[in-house]
């Protein structure tokens, strides 16, 4: 059979990247606090159990005002950056946009103990805004990504009518520019917003006392009695990541076929 | 350039211009673009910049637009110094080589984008538009998006967004050159039509020589960012200034030559095949050349002559070379007597005449008042 070990080993490779994630929502429903086989029983109140639970509350809120914000603070940066790298030319310009990119593939680790010794040495408090800082400055490789793809498919000669046509060069981009790119605008939302969400070491570092819902999973896992309940919200978790991302992908690509340009690849 | 023309001049009323470049230079950096442009466009005529790519006829159209600053020099519009004044505000509308046609908006909103700003009721701004298409033959394609058109109807719509403004001048770039052979044909008779009108300045680019020839009241032929020749159709066929020009405008034969006497109105030539000859001075082109002087005729002065046939003026005897059909016409490089290279011959195919074979002897009638002298 002519391939035959190449799709033992995709099988294998999807089983290994799968398997645990499959675990989760099994394990959210079984009816029992100790996580192994055999299962014992379907429940849901390890679902029911979240909703009192003020902790899990406020971790949740803080989260998503985390997330909502950088997502957007860091796509507004995306904004820029793209619009600049695929319009004018300036010096070391390939320099520059390694160094804004270079973020994507530092080790986090390096990224949060550096990002802790500049705040504490500066004199700025630990709080949620520490932990937005953190996560603009992941997440904007992202959305610059994203974004660029979404401007480079754009003719520069769309902009230039709108402007002979009378449009002064900001209702050109309200009216010609924006509109063509948001889809990608849309897309990078997601996608930095999911990230930030699920981000968990530079929010250790940095969050001080308070608590993101990554912080709050990893506490809860020293008392076994709550891992039934980390494994619902776990589960909850991953199903809402998909769903963000699968919507994000479809924003970029209807942007990359409304600007007629042809599919360069993305994060999906 | 003919007899004909009448000795005392016919008193005509003075056309006024629309658009003046007065000593244009455009440097990128230490490219120099434009060398010192200086040309008028009438108004109301169909003007063409026409040169090949990186002539800088693009750049001269977009420095009219707006879209290009120039270093040094002037362009006025209708009698005013565009300096300092920015696209947006500039009395002229663009159709663009890519058309950019906004792809999210619908071909009526396309059509009136620019009368957004002149804020007007519903009812007028949907007359005008309806006119504007009427107008580009895209009646009841309103409501369409923009981006299911095709190549020839997006054309349309750039045509009708651009003169739904009413701009004293249009400028198109490149405007045929995404559409096939076919399409392109139509179109330039319709912008032809279109641009008698309405009556507004067109200032055209293009690279095509035909294109410029067919549609163009006035072609300013480019070269190295300088405007070599600006002159009708007729006369830049007819009477080239400069060799190059010649070559870009349709085929010339060349066919070396010697100035032996020059006599006020006369000029006395010997040349390759040619003989002795005496050419009118009005037919001698440019100024001396280190190649040398050289005589210039059109494939369609020469005739291969058939049974028969007396030659009008002189003719002499030639060895065809190659034969080349199409359909209505046949090319043939055929080398007169006393020459050492063949020139090219255009023959229309008439019924009844047979196509010469290679190696055929023929008699060939020409005119020296045909040729063009370049010194």
């Amino acid at each position: 059979m002519k391939g035959g070990w190449f799709r033992v080993y995709a099988f294998g490779y999807l089983i290994f990247l799968y398997a645990p994630i499959i675990l989760l929502p099994l394990f959210a429903f079984n009816d029992a606090t100790i996580i192994s086989f055999p299962l014992t029983g379907f429940t849901t109140r390890w679902f029911s159990a979240m909703f009192d639970n003020p902790p899990l509350h406020l971790a949740v809120k803080n989260s998503l005002l985390v997330a909502v914000t950088s997502s957007v603070v860091s796509t507004c940066l995306g904004i820029f950056a793209a619009r600049a790298t695929t319009r004018y030319n300036f010096p070391f310009k390939a320099g520059l946009m390694g160094l804004i990119m270079l973020p994507l593939v530092l080790p986090e680790i390096i990224v949060a103990v550096s990002l802790l010794v500049v705040l504490l040495g500066i004199g700025i408090n630990l709080s949620l805004l520490t932990v937005i800082f953190g996560h603009v400055l992941i997440c904007t490789p992202f959305a610059i990504a994203i974004l660029s793809s979404a401007f480079q498919g754009l003719d520069r000669s769309l902009e230039e009518a709108a402007y002979d046509l009378g449009e002064t060069a900001f209702s050109t981009f309200r009216l010609i520019i924006l509109p063509l790119v948001m889809p990608g605008v849309i897309s990078s939302l997601l996608i930095a917003f999911t990230i930030s969400l699920d981000e968990f070491i530079i929010a250790f570092f940095l969050a001080g006392t308070e608590t993101t819902l990554p912080i709050y999973i990893f506490s809860q896992f020293r008392f076994p009695k709550a891992v039934p309940v980390i494994m619902a919200l776990g589960t909850i978790l991953v199903c809402l990541s998909i769903i963000l991302l699968t919507i994000a992908e479809i924003f970029r690509r209807r942007g990359i076929a409304k600007a007629g340009g042809k599919d360069t690849g993305g994060f999906l | 350039m003919s007899a004909e023309k009448p000795t005392t001049p016919v008193p005509t009323m003075p056309i006024p211009t629309m658009i003046e470049f007065r000593g244009v230079q455009k440097y990128y950096g230490d490219y120099h673009a434009l060398r010192g442009i200086n040309a008028c466009i009438r108004a109301g005529e169909f003007f063409s910049l026409l040169g090949p790519s990186g002539c800088g006829k693009t750049t001269l159209l977009r420095t009219i637009a707006g879209f290009e600053g120039i270093s040094d020099g002037a362009v006025l519009v209708d009698g005013k110094n565009m300096a300092g004044v920015p696209a947006n505000q500039r009395p002229t509308n663009m159709v663009f080589q890519s058309y950019a046609i906004f792809p999210h908006l619908t071909v009526a909103e396309n059509v009136g984008f620019g009368l957004r700003r002149a804020r007007l009721p519903k009812a007028e701004l949907g007359r005008q538009v309806g006119a504007a298409l009427e107008m580009v033959g895209l009646s009841g394609y309103g409501a369409r998006a923009a981006h299911a058109l095709s190549g020839g109807q997006r054309q349309r719509v750039a045509l009708a967004r651009a003169l739904i403004l009413k701009p004293k001048v249009l400028l198109l770039d490149e405007p045929l050159s995404a559409l096939d052979k076919k399409m392109r044909e139509q179109m330039q008779v319709e912008l032809i039509k279109l641009q008698r009108q309405v009556g507004i300045t067109f200032v055209l680019v293009t690279h095509d020589q035909e294109e410029a020839l067919v549609m163009s009241d006035r072609i300013a032929v480019m070269f190295d960012g300088e405007i070599d020749q600006l002159d009708d159709p007729e006369t830049l066929y007819r009477h080239p200034t400069s060799r190059r020009v010649a070559n870009f405008i349709g085929t010339m034969n060349f066919m070396p030559a010697k100035v032996l006497s020059e006599d006020g109105g006369r000029i006395e030539v010997e040349a390759q095949g040619f003989g002795r000859l005496t050419l009118d001075a009005a037919q001698a082109s440019g100024a001396p050349s280190p190649e040398g002087a050289s005589i210039g005729f059109r494939p369609e002065t020469l005739t291969i002559l058939f049974d028969s046939q007396k030659a009008v003026d002189r003719d002499s005897m030639a060895t065809i070379e190659e034969v080349v059909y199409y359909g209505d016409m046949t090319y043939y490089d055929a080398r007169l007597d006393g020459m050492q290279s063949p020139v090219r011959i255009s023959m229309r195919n008439v019924f009844g005449r047979p196509v010469l074979d290679i190696g055929a002897r023929a008699r060939v009638a020409w005119s020296p008042g045909a040729l063009v002298l370049f010194r």
